[in-house]
């Protein structure tokens, strides 16, 4: 577990993931940020024909910088169903399941997927490092966790023509993959041939798929990748498209939507798994895992905040909004929040403190804006909404059709 | 003679910082200063025709932001710039680098062990905990456990608070943190042998301890709870030296109508039917005020300036018995030209940050073995910076000075007293260290003052030379510092204080003893307080 | 395979485990305990090391036996009859007269030292009363508090109080501090400052100078508040005591199994319902205590699988490397230590001649070495048992620190080397001892872990330095002698207050089973 990394990678200022060359050649703003070390696009072009690529055609998102572990040995899944809420064993060879892990007290760490790859190999692919806590979950078990993060390259590929332009590609019969399923398809030809990874999941809730290869093949897969889509409307799309697609669809993201456990300072700022809605995640029958007694005495006890979906009235963004009831008080605020395109829905996801998140028949958002110097405050009348904004049944049809 | 409100013994930032806000407060006051030069240990002097040195403290974090900002500080002429990491070289010719940025610092502990660069990331916020739960108490003074008055009582529950606040584990996290040893503290999280020696030296700059001794980890704090501009644990320069520091205090108590008198060496507190009434100078002359207020260290100020029968016995006893022990020395150099080290690449920003030489937690120990046994260490920790190249106002340019804080050296050696020359064979161990890492160092050198505890003891007037006025262990902090039951600045006469960083909160460039103890002499004298609260560190 | 039922199954009939047991019994709980060697007692055990020879092969005295742990299970009727009482601590010294300490009474030094001692030893006595209160309950919890722990936390807070403001500034400065400040504050002479300082390390990964030191002397100092003024030897060697603890427990209806030894502890439905014997059977109790230390309980008996992982790694973290070895010399015939009067010869010897010495011999320890010059704490109890050897012969008993648990040249080939320079050292004091020498048999840590199965050899289950003591011993989320596994305690020494043959932790452990299983 001593190992280190290479002398030339640890001294550059910024790492590019293996796409870098189409990236930066696509990227015509300049609009940068910096993901895990690596320069990421926040947009290349225009973030409404960015999202919209995403809604309409297919969306392509690096997501290179992601950590990805890969776990093997002869305990991987006692191991992984220690670490996990989720009883792991139901997620089948070849399947991807979506999961959060707990602290001792049941405070979220992280959440993030996890893809059964094979007997005893898994890989877990989450936003933010969480080495230490696989390291620290591993002891008593007999398991070996790399981080492969940077020997695997990733794009997300979402979007109503996401299969089309993959089976144009060559990717035939991808339109069977079910969602959450696995599926390999070779690439790349003679002594340079290899294998494409391919997993039905996404950030966007739309149908949409995720690509996992060998660095040495990105720039290939890119090329072919946008050759194949250009009558299905493909387009690169930076993180600010994305945040909005994934606002749209509901889901929750580290440091937004809730600070990992063992990053928060202030005792009492983590949120539990039924603090984020996750409830159906947990699963207290299946055996020891890490923050049970914490979470059974919290189901016992009542939770501290309800983690809600907003549809928020007008079209202001919520974003960082106190929530007050009807009796004017602050019962909760706003994590995220946008104007959704295709919803056509000012959402908000939002974490209400108990006892008066039960009550949400009156709530309203304290939005304010600006319009040329001049500062509005807006009471939105909130609805709490059952289910994302956004959910396609294309999301989740199969064999997937040529949207 | 005219009669002052107060006068204050000796103008180190402390005594000044209490000099102004007395000042401001509307008081008279006289501040006496024995050397020519006023600073104490806060001080930029030129040594050397020239260079400028930073000859005792040498960076700059922990002074309180309010104070700053209250006494205007940067109107009278005080900049700090920040300057950010450190590097520890290894003998194999590599070094451990921190960084500034999250993910360079990521990758560069992950060079030396991926294990240890994720483990940084819990280490951060485990010690963020702890430094947040003391900064509150940096500009409060602290409540007596023993007492039952009203004030005490409630500063107890307050105290009990944000103990509960941090819920049972975090509490006797805590607990543990302030009792464990750096070295035991840093083997929970780390494995790497650099990156742990490059961690543990905040735990024992300026404490006669050993990285294994506990108590250790809590001393940490004392170089992680200061901030520069709202970014806790960063550190910076002063532009000019630390003597700006001082003269900004000085410009500003100026400002409010105090006085400054240099030269002026206070032999004793007189002392009339138990009240303080006044200094006598060792030239005889005599100062009169009601309020005497000492920035000295306990030891000085109770067992140097007072006739052992105007005290209670036991304050003598505590006194004597007060820790303060000379652990470090200085050594402060100035270069003809920016030395290169080889482990480093060309223009690294590490340059301008510490720089350190001991690579393993068993070398730091070994140099304290060295301590206990009355030898200063045969391979000691340095903690050296080259400010030149952040602070052009120092020195002409290429040129460079560096300054060395050097431990451990103890103030008496087990083969007799100091001489010269044992003191340049303690600066020779230095050069030679650095010299190790780097090959041009010592043809650069025009001109090195080498400080051992026994000079700054003499020159500074710091007892054994320890920098913090009295050892920063636990049985010396918050209500025991400097002794149980004085730890609220008054002294053990009427009309007596102690402002130095023998109180609470303890030693570094922080100047909060001293706008506490003016809070505190102004509540006596029943004036309103002029002194701020700590911000509300959220 | 068979199965057997208990109410409670106890692992391992230390000292500890027997007492907890037998207080458990006595409420009418059907108790059974489990241990792996062949004698119960733990490291309160008597062993032929060498023909004829008889030695404690663990601890050697009684010297903070909880005097209602004594009456309540009437110790003495079942067989722990001392054979000397009160005995003196004597600092050897190569010239001049050793120092004698007796109670508050200190011979071999100055008369200013001797009020000096005096008056240290009562205000230590008054600081030992203190500290009984709170090693005879389990200690509040200090957040998540109920009524019991909010009164638990008045009572202490007014026995501090109690002390007057004077003691109670001292105690809360010197509870921190180590004990060469504190000896240097009091003293003159360096071999009572020495002796003192002992008493401080003893057992303890700590040199005098190292902070935390004056608790570790209070802590061996609580004989002095039970109105004992030295160590007991108890005829029979400390064997004796292991057996008069499991006759107390069988008197009181427990079973004693000895030859079983636990295999790990059978987790169902998050609950700890019994133990797997290593022979394959299973024995199902619906409460289970552990007298083995927190760190193989927790790693090996439970399993981390079966914990939280945070709490997995606060096992990891709690540091039990000893550094006390053990040495037993079968001898020819009485030593003659220089300068030693023989009416002294049976007392308690150290050999620590400064507390520089002290210092020096631990560096070694910090950095994977044996002492080469090492101190120790020796005993001959043949002088009052003349039962331990053949007619005339003699056996020594030593602790000799330092010893790392972990040497770096490794205890195989380390174990000889070591020996011969505790012997050399030895020989210092008592020239021609050597020649004396019939057997010679050195218990490094390591093999003390394998006797009496204790992590690390440390006989305190685990380091008692601050930051592992109290409300945080042995680890936060595992104190209070209740554990993150429901159904499973902790009795031994790592639980609170720590090692000795003391008896408490074990009542303690009995006292919040009973309550837990009534408010259940």
């Amino acid at each position: 577990m001593n190992s280190v990394i290479p002398r030339e990678i640890a001294q550059k200022r910024l790492l590019e993931t293996p796409f870098a060359p189409r990236v930066k050649a696509a990227c015509e703003v300049n609009d940068w940020y910096m993901w895990a070390g690596y320069t990421t696009p926040n947009s290349y072009e225009d973030v409404g024909l960015e999202y919209f690529a995403a809604r309409n055609g297919t969306g392509v998102f690096d997501l290179s910088p992601m950590t990805k572990y890969r776990i093997s040995g002869p305990d991987t899944e006692a191991y992984l169903n220690r670490l996990m809420v989720r009883d792991i064993r139901k997620i089948g060879e070849g399947r991807v399941g979506y999961t959060v892990w707990c602290d001792d007290e049941g405070m979220v760490h992280d959440d993030g997927t996890l893809f059964h790859l094979g007997k005893n190999d898994w890989r877990l692919c989450a936003q933010e490092r969480c080495m230490d806590w696989l390291w620290c979950s591993a002891l008593g078990f007999d398991v070996n966790i790399e981080d492969e993060t940077a020997d695997v390259a990733a794009l997300a590929v979402q979007g109503p023509t996401s299969c089309a332009t993959l089976r144009k590609m060559g990717f035939e019969g991808l339109q069977d993959l079910k969602p959450f399923g696995l599926a390999r398809f070779p690439f790349g030809d003679g002594n340079n041939g290899g294998e494409v990874l391919v997993s039905r999941t996404g950030y966007t809730g739309d149908l949409g798929y995720e690509l996992w290869l060998e660095p040495r093949h990105a720039l290939d897969l890119w090329d072919a990748l946008f050759a194949a889509g250009r009558e299905y409307m493909i387009r690169p799309m930076g993180s600010k498209a994305l945040g909005i697609a994934r606002i749209e669809a509901g889901f929750i993201m580290a440091w937004e939507d809730f600070v990992p456990a063992e990053q928060v300072v202030r005792h009492g700022r983590g949120r539990s798994p039924f603090e984020l809605g996750l409830d159906w995640l947990v699963d207290f029958d299946k055996g020891q895992f890490t923050g049970r007694t914490a979470l059974l005495e919290e189901k016992k006890r009542g939770s501290r905040y309800r983690f809600v979906r907003l549809d928020v009235e007008g079209n202001k963004p919520a974003t960082h909004s106190f929530i007050l009831n009807a009796r004017g008080k602050t019962v909760g605020h706003v994590t995220s929040a946008a104007w959704c395109p295709t919803a056509k829905s000012n959402i908000a996801l939002a974490s209400l403190q108990m006892p008066w998140g039960r009550d949400t028949d009156d709530l309203f958002a304290e939005i304010y804006y600006t319009r040329e110097l001049h500062w509005t405050r807006v009471l939105a009348p909130c609805k709490v909404m059952h289910g994302p904004a956004f959910d396609p049944p294309r999301r989740r049809a199969t064999p997937a059709a040529n949207y | 003679m005219k009669k002052y409100d107060a006068i204050v013994i000796g103008a180190g930032h402390n005594g000044l910082c209490n000099a102004a806000y007395l000042a401001k407060a509307g008081l008279d006051v006289l501040v006496l200063e024995r050397n020519p030069y006023i600073g104490g240990a806060t001080v930029s002097r030129e040594l050397h025709e020239g260079w400028t040195y930073s000859n005792c403290s040498y960076v700059c974090s922990l002074l309180r932001p309010e104070i700053t900002r209250d006494l205007e500080l940067p109107r009278h002429g005080l900049q700090v710039i920040p300057y950010q990491g450190g590097v520890t070289f290894t003998r194999d010719g590599d070094y451990f680098g921190n960084f500034g940025d999250h993910e360079r610092q990521y990758r560069e502990m992950a060079r030396h062990s991926v294990r240890d660069a994720n483990a940084y990331e819990r280490f951060s916020s485990d010690v963020m905990r702890q430094t947040r739960l003391i900064r509150k108490y940096l500009m409060t003074t602290p409540p007596d456990p023993t007492s039952l008055k009203p004030r005490d009582l409630k500063g107890l529950l307050g105290l009990a608070q944000s103990f509960t606040d941090m819920g049972e584990q975090g509490l006797l996290d805590t607990l543990r943190f302030w009792t464990m040893s750096i070295g035991d503290y840093l083997d929970e999280y780390f494995e790497t042998d650099v990156i742990k020696a490059h961690m543990s030296g905040s735990g024992i700059i300026g404490t006669a301890l050993g990285v294994y001794s506990p108590g250790t980890a809590y001393v940490l704090l004392h170089h992680y709870m200061g901030d520069v501009d709202g970014s806790i644990g960063a550190w910076g320069f002063a532009r000019g030296g630390m003597g700006a520091v001082a003269d900004a205090l000085a410009s500003s108590l100026q400002s409010f109508g105090g006085e400054i008198r240099c030269d002026a060496d206070v032999h004793r507190v007189i002392v009339k039917e138990g009240r303080a009434t006044g200094v006598a100078l060792a030239d005889g002359t005599e100062y009169y005020a009601d309020t005497v207020v000492s920035n000295l260290d306990p030891k000085r100020t109770f067992l140097e300036c007072f006739d052992e029968s105007d005290l209670p016995k036991s304050v003598v006893h505590r006194a004597r018995n007060f820790k303060i022990r000379g652990s470090s020395g200085k050594v402060n150099i100035a270069l003809d030209g920016l030395p290169t080290f080889s482990a480093l690449p060309k223009d690294s920003p590490l340059m301008m940050s510490d720089m350190h030489c001991i690579d393993s937690l068993e070398r730091l120990e070994r140099a304290y073995d060295d301590w206990k046994a009355g030898r200063w260490s045969a391979d000691p920790y340095i903690d050296m910076l080259i400010p030149t190249q952040v602070d052009p106002t120092m020195t002409a340019p290429g040129k460079h000075m560096m300054t060395v804080f050097v431990q451990y050296c103890p103030p008496a050696l087990a083969d007799g007293p100091w001489t010269p020359e044992k003191r340049d064979a303690f600066g020779k161990v230095v050069i030679d260290q650095i010299a190790e890492h780097s090959p041009d160092f010592k043809d650069l050198i025009l001109h090195a003052e080498i400080r051992t505890p026994n000079e700054i003891d003499n020159e500074v007037g710091l007892t054994e030379g320890n920098i913090f006025q009295g050892e920063l262990t636990f049985d010396q902090l918050l209500f025991n510092r400097p002794f149980p039951g004085y730890a609220q600045y008054r002294g053990p006469v009427q009309g007596m204080y102690m402002c130095g960083s023998g109180t609470h909160p303890g030693g570094g460039v922080m100047a909060a003893p001293g706008a506490n103890a003016a809070r505190e002499i102004l509540a006596d004298l029943q004036r309103p307080s002029v002194v701020p609260e700590g911000y509300l560190d959220d | 395979m068979t199965e057997t039922r208990a109410d409670v199954v106890v692992i391992g009939a230390g000292h500890n485990g027997l007492v907890c047991a037998s207080y458990l019994a006595r409420s009418g709980r059907r108790v059974l305990v489990l241990e792996t060697n062949a004698q119960p007692g733990g490291a309160a055990a008597t062993r032929e090391f060498a023909e004829g020879f008889k030695v404690s092969s663990g601890a050697h005295f009684l010297t903070q036996l909880n005097p209602a742990v004594a009456k309540e299970l009437a110790l003495e009727s079942h067989g722990l009859v001392p054979a000397a009482r009160n005995l003196r601590t004597v600092a050897l010294t190569l010239d001049g007269e050793p120092v004698v300490l007796d109670g508050a009474r200190v011979q071999g030094v100055s008369p200013v030292d001797q009020s000096a001692y005096r008056s240290f030893f009562e205000q230590n006595k008054r600081f030992a009363k203190v500290l009984d209160g709170f090693f005879n309950r389990p200690l509040p919890r200090l957040v998540e508090r109920g009524w019991r722990d909010s009164l638990s936390l008045m009572q202490l807070g007014w026995s501090l109080k109690r002390l007057g403001k004077e003691d109670m500034q001292d105690l809360l400065r010197v509870g921190l501090v180590n004990i060469y400040d504190v000896a240097n504050e009091h003293f003159e002479s360096p071999l009572l400052k020495a002796a003192v300082s002992m008493d401080g390390v003893l057992g303890s990964h700590m040199g005098p100078r190292s902070p935390n030191t004056v608790y570790g002397y209070l802590y061996r100092h609580l004989g002095d508040y039970y109105g004992m003024t030295g160590p007991t030897l108890v005829r029979g060697g400390m064997g004796t005591v292991g057996a008069a603890f499991a006759a107390a427990a069988q008197s009181a209806g427990v079973e004693v199994r000895c030859n079983t030894a636990a295999a790990e502890i059978v987790v169902e439905g998050g609950r700890a319902v019994g133990v797997t014997l290593t022979n394959g059977d299973v024995v199902r109790a619906s409460t289970v205590i552990s007298n083995v230390d927190p760190k193989s309980t927790f790693q090996s008996l439970v399993g981390y699988p079966h914990l939280d992982a945070g709490f997995a790694r606060r096992v990891e973290n709690f540091r039990t490397r000893g550094v006390a070895a053990k040495l037993h010399l079968a001898l020819d015939g009485l030593p003659a230590f220089e300068n030693l009067d023989g009416d002294c010869i049976g007392d308690r010897l150290f050999i620590a001649p400064s507390m520089d010495d002290i210092e020096t011999a631990f560096n070694h320890a910090k950095y994977g070495e044996f002492s080469p010059e090492p101190v120790m704490e020796i005993s001959i109890p043949t002088v009052h048992d003349p039962s331990l050897a053949p007619e005339g012969k003699h056996v020594l008993s030593a602790i000799v620190q330092f010893a790392p648990y972990r040497l770096k040249q490794g205890w195989e080939s380390g174990r000889a080397v070591f020996l011969e320079a505790v012997l050399d050292q030895l020989d210092r004091y008592a020239p021609g001892i050597k020649q004396q020498v019939i057997a010679a048999e050195l218990s490094s840590p390591a093999d003390l872990e394998k006797e009496f199965g204790m992590a690390g050899g440390h006989w305190h289950h685990g380091e008692l330095s601050l930051d592992q003591a109290l409300m945080m011993r042995p680890m936060p989320g595992a104190h209070q002698y209740s554990t993150p596994l429901p159904g499973l305690y902790l009795c031994g020494a790592g639980a609170h207050p720590g090692g000795g043959v003391m008896g408490v932790a074990g009542r303690n452990a009995a006292r919040v089973v009973m309550r837990e299983e009534n408010a259940a």
